[in-house]
């Protein structure tokens, strides 16, 4: 066994047992820390794949920033231990077989797609070539996307406070 | 790479590490006797005088005291996060430094050639973003987890904090990164060689392409706020929060955020002496008259060794008698080391780099002990209206200008 598959082996499990923890945990932030880990296992595993810039920025984006806001949220909500509730007869008769119908569809995918792949030497300088996919090839769906989620914040701002009775008039006027 | 080349390298790295954390804890001990002192002799005080000569042993006392003292658990806590938060913390805080290179050269010792650095890895400066960007779940978990209004109080404001400023913080840096077009720290160094009309130094803070200064500034206010230092430990604010997200830790639970704090201090000073600074490049050119500039790093250290040897005659007590005269013959030793011929050009690097990184630690003190802190809005307001808008406009004129000019 050679190192690599040594690491990868013990970063997937940890990446695996964290996404299943995530369900299991009854609180939020137990839930949340899961998902962190899940977070840096699977940078761990893009450092594997020689690609640097992702794993930084996948801890950077993710762990430290998309994550920060859930802990962040649950905290100030004060959200406590959640209730389990049984499962409804449509979980129970629909929900399980689609879910391991999905799960024994995408295993068998993935592995079709990985065996007839052959893999490929590291470039030299990813972040260049990143960039230079971004910001030239797709620049145009790349700032596409800016303004989807620019536009997802405004419209989220508008309905945030058409709840408090303020009328969402010209944009948000003022926002503490 | 073959099997025994690469066990060396793993052995090599893992004494690198060891002595890393050694010199690491150390500063960190000595970081908070520094800022005690200078504080104190801003107030006009002594500060730390009774342990040890100038209370040199007061970081051993206390930690000591930290070790010794008992360790309560609050009721109510949520024991997992509540052990795992100081963890976290001082963990995140010190594995930063391993990407800081601290020398040009790469030094020769037992027949090893090994560089200065524990990590050079390629996207270095993005690494240490990367780990203190997840730094705030030790505050924000150990808020959290404590079970107290105070805590949590903290820790919501330090976590908004944090994701605000590290916002103008990433941003800051972006102006070098344009200049540069490396994520690695040792060549964004190498290429803050050379000096402007031959005086001045080619540092990005006075790069001839753009000068960062607007960056600089950023950057350094965004590192204060990022380190919950004051005038922005409003995570802390002990006129109103008690002692904001660590009141409920005691003993050395408390050090670790105590350690972990002054070690994202250290980080932090070093990424800005690299960045802004030149890291480990002298401030002086390298001309035939200016050759006496090579021997300032032996000469400050023969200065010092001979200022402790006086300094320690004056103590009346055994103590003061014996141990400073004896560390002025040690500084005094290695300024006749570091002169001679070999040696002289390998503490050049590390000398200039330490000589900046205490002078921006310096500074870091200084701000904490001059300005009052913050209000919460008004902090948010600076960041969000002031910071972040400056932040991105030294972006855009650096592009413009590395457009124009390049």
């Amino acid at each position: 066994m050679t190192p690599q598959l040594l690491i990868f082996l013990i970063l997937a499990a940890i990446a695996v047992a964290g996404a299943v923890n995530v369900i299991l945990q009854r609180h939020p932030i137990h839930s949340a820390i899961s998902l962190i880990i899940v977070m840096m296992a699977l940078a761990g595993l893009f450092l594997l794949l020689e690609s640097e810039f992702i794993a930084a920025v996948q801890i950077i984006v993710y762990a430290g920033a998309i994550m920060v806001l859930f802990v962040f949220v649950i905290m100030l909500l004060n959200a406590g231990v959640e209730e389990r509730t049984n499962m409804s007869r449509m979980a129970r008769y629909a929900g399980v077989p689609l879910a391991i119908f999905l799960l024994i569809e995408l295993a068998y995918q993935v592995g079709a797609a990985t065996l007839s792949m052959t893999p490929q030497p590291a470039a030299d300088n990813m972040t260049r070539g990143l960039s230079m996919l971004l910001f030239q090839d797709f620049v145009f769906p790349f700032e596409l996307t800016s303004v989807l989620i620019l536009i997802a914040i405004l419209g989220a701002l508008v309905l945030a406070q058409r709840r408090e009775g303020v009328p969402a008039k010209g944009g948000p006027e003022k926002i503490n | 790479m073959n099997e025994s080349l690469a066990r060396s390298i793993l052995v090599v790295s893992l004494i690198k590490v060891v002595v890393l954390l050694f010199l690491v804890l150390t500063a960190v001990a000595y970081l908070v006797w520094f800022e005690r002192k200078v504080a104190a002799h801003i107030q006009g005080r002594w500060g730390p005088y009774r342990v040890g000569p100038h209370g040199l042993l007061q970081p051993l006392a206390d930690g000591v005291k930290f070790l010794m003292k008992e360790d309560t658990t609050p009721a109510g806590v949520d024991r997992f996060v509540y052990f795992a938060a100081p963890l976290i913390t001082m963990t995140l805080a010190i594995s930063a430094i391993a990407m800081v290179p601290f020398g040009p050269r790469s030094v020769r010792i037992f027949g090893v050639t090994t560089p200065l650095v524990v990590a050079n890895i390629n996207v270095g400066l993005l690494a240490i973003f990367a780990i203190t960007s997840i730094g705030v779940y030790g505050v924000a978990l150990a808020g959290w987890s404590s079970n107290s209004k105070y805590s949590l109080l903290g820790s919501l404001r330090s976590s908004a904090q944090m994701v605000s400023y590290e916002l103008s913080l990433t941003l800051s840096v972006v102006g070098i990164l344009l200049l540069a077009g490396t994520f690695n720290l040792s060549e964004l160094i190498t290429q803050q060689a050379g000096y402007t009309r031959g005086f001045l130094p080619r540092w990005n803070l006075f790069n001839p392409t753009f000068p960062q200064i607007l960056g600089f500034f950023c950057y350094f206010v965004a590192a204060i706020a990022e380190t919950n230092r004051a005038p922005f430990d409003l995570a802390e604010a002990e006129s109103e929060l008690v002692a904001g997200y660590h009141t409920e830790y005691s003993s050395f639970k408390f050090a670790m955020f105590f350690l972990g704090e002054y070690a994202s201090m250290i980080t932090v000073a070093c990424l800005a002496s690299i960045l802004f600074l030149g890291g480990w490049l002298s401030p002086f050119p390298q001309t035939p008259g200016m050759d006496w500039a090579r021997y300032i790093p032996p000469a400050v250290l023969a200065i010092t060794g001979i200022a402790l040897i006086i300094g320690g005659l004056r103590y009346t007590n055994l103590f003061g008698r014996i141990v400073l005269p004896v560390l002025g013959l040690i500084l005094f030793g290695l300024s006749f080391l570091c002169s001679q011929p070999g040696v002289i050009e390998a503490v050049q690097g590390p000398f200039w780099f330490l000589v900046k990184v205490v002078f921006v630690l310096f500074v870091y003190v200084w701000v904490r002990w001059t300005l009052p802190r913050f209000r919460y809005d008004q902090l948010m307001r600076f960041g969000w209206k002031v910071l972040f808008p400056l932040a991105l406009l030294n972006v855009v004129l650096t592009s413009l200008a590395v457009v124009i000019r390049k």
